[in-house]
């Protein structure tokens, strides 16, 4: 009886699910350190899933989890513009690599929303989630923004983002093989464009210079993808 | 750091009230990474205390996807039915870019370096 008076309460405070999801957050990165980084671990897929249980266990909805929660996703505005830092620390080795470092974007970002289009109308995937689909290999602070300005589902839109990044940290490597070992800067920029976040985390595993260009690619392919996405959108007709 | 948080702030400011004014196809957080990124490279350094705040936010970036992930427990009926068809649109796609993007990169750079070489 009084346990009840306490979580009715305490359900009421948007503090509990803020401080729910740091402490979970906190525990996922703990648990993921501790299998060696194992990327079906990865921090983010984890406390999602935990938080998502005990919203479905405990009957609450999504406005009020996210009444708490929604401190932490306003920094995701701040933490976009501070991407222009590492950025702007990798402006000698921009400089000299511009032309193949610029061609290889353009590819990389063209490949990524026409495979997903191509795929999705093979494969008969509905409007709706195609446009949710279409940023899922940039940096989520701009695949959001994207996201919202197509009129797609931003909350749609990071999940395929969290597991797009999860699938280039655990196959990636692997898939290129020889490659990431002959030509890491090749290798981790591609991981980067791809996988944004995550899977710069995983090229900074396989050496510096491949988490450096990994950092590199996911920037420059979340200031490109963030304009090529709402041309292509308009240019199709979707 | 609270000057280097007050920069960020306005940046992304500027860029929403840039993006809102001249009807741009853009984010106003992405605008205001450009203009942070023009003002620093114009400058040609970093203030400390700013590189310190930038590195503290991205090495802490996953847990920022957190409150928008759970979002898919609201949006979950959307993709019940075709969860099969967009799992096999990731997969694919993303080994699709990584390997067109790996590979274009790995040949302009091999190229660069012969031409280099030659000159």
């Amino acid at each position: 009886m009084r346990l009840n008076a306490i979580w009715v309460y305490l359900a009421d405070q948007p503090l509990l699910w803020l401080a729910l999801t740091v402490t979970l957050f906190w525990l996922a990165r703990r648990l993921y350190l501790a299998v060696g980084g194992l990327a079906l671990c990865n921090p983010v897929l984890v406390s999602i899933a935990a938080i998502v249980g005990l919203l479905l266990l405990s009957g609450t909805d999504y406005q009020t989890y996210f009444d708490g929660a929604q401190f932490i996703h306003f920094l995701l505005g701040p933490a976009t513009v501070a991407l222009a830092v590492p950025l702007v620390q990798q402006l000698p080795v921009l400089r000299r690599s511009l032309a193949p470092l610029s061609l290889a974007l353009l590819v990389g970002a063209l490949t990524g929303i026409l495979s997903t289009v191509a795929l999705c109308w093979l494969l008969g995937v509905d409007a709706r989630t195609l446009l949710a689909l279409l940023p899922r290999s940039i940096t989520t602070p701009i695949a959001m923004g994207v996201s919202e300005q197509i009129g797609a589902s931003a909350e749609l839109t990071v999940v395929f983002v969290v597991i797009t990044g999860v699938l280039g940290a655990a196959f990636g490597v692997p898939l290129l093989g020889r490659l990431m070992r002959k030509d890491p800067v090749a290798g981790g920029f591609a991981l980067g464009v791809t996988s944004h976040g995550i899977g710069t985390a995983r090229a900074f595993e396989v050496n510096a210079q491949a988490g450096a260009f990994a950092g590199l690619g996911m920037g420059l392919n979340g200031a490109l993808t963030a304009i090529l996405i709402p041309l292509l959108v308009w240019l199709l007709g979707l | 750091m609270i000057g280097a948080i007050a920069a960020l702030l306005l940046m992304q400011l500027a860029g929403t009230l840039l993006v809102q004014f001249l009807r741009l196809p853009l984010p106003g957080p992405v605008l205001g990474m450009f203009l942070l990124f023009a003002l620093l490279a114009w400058r040609r350094q970093v203030p400390e205390a700013l590189s310190r705040t930038a590195q503290t936010l991205l090495e802490n970036l996953s847990l920022l996807f957190v409150p928008a992930g759970v979002g898919i427990i609201a949006h979950w009926h959307e993709v019940a039915g075709q969860a099969g068809r967009i799992a096999v649109v990731l997969v694919l796609g993303a080994a699709i870019t990584l390997a067109a993007t790996a590979w274009t990169l790995h040949w302009l750079l091999a190229r660069a370096r012969t031409r280099g070489l030659q000159d």
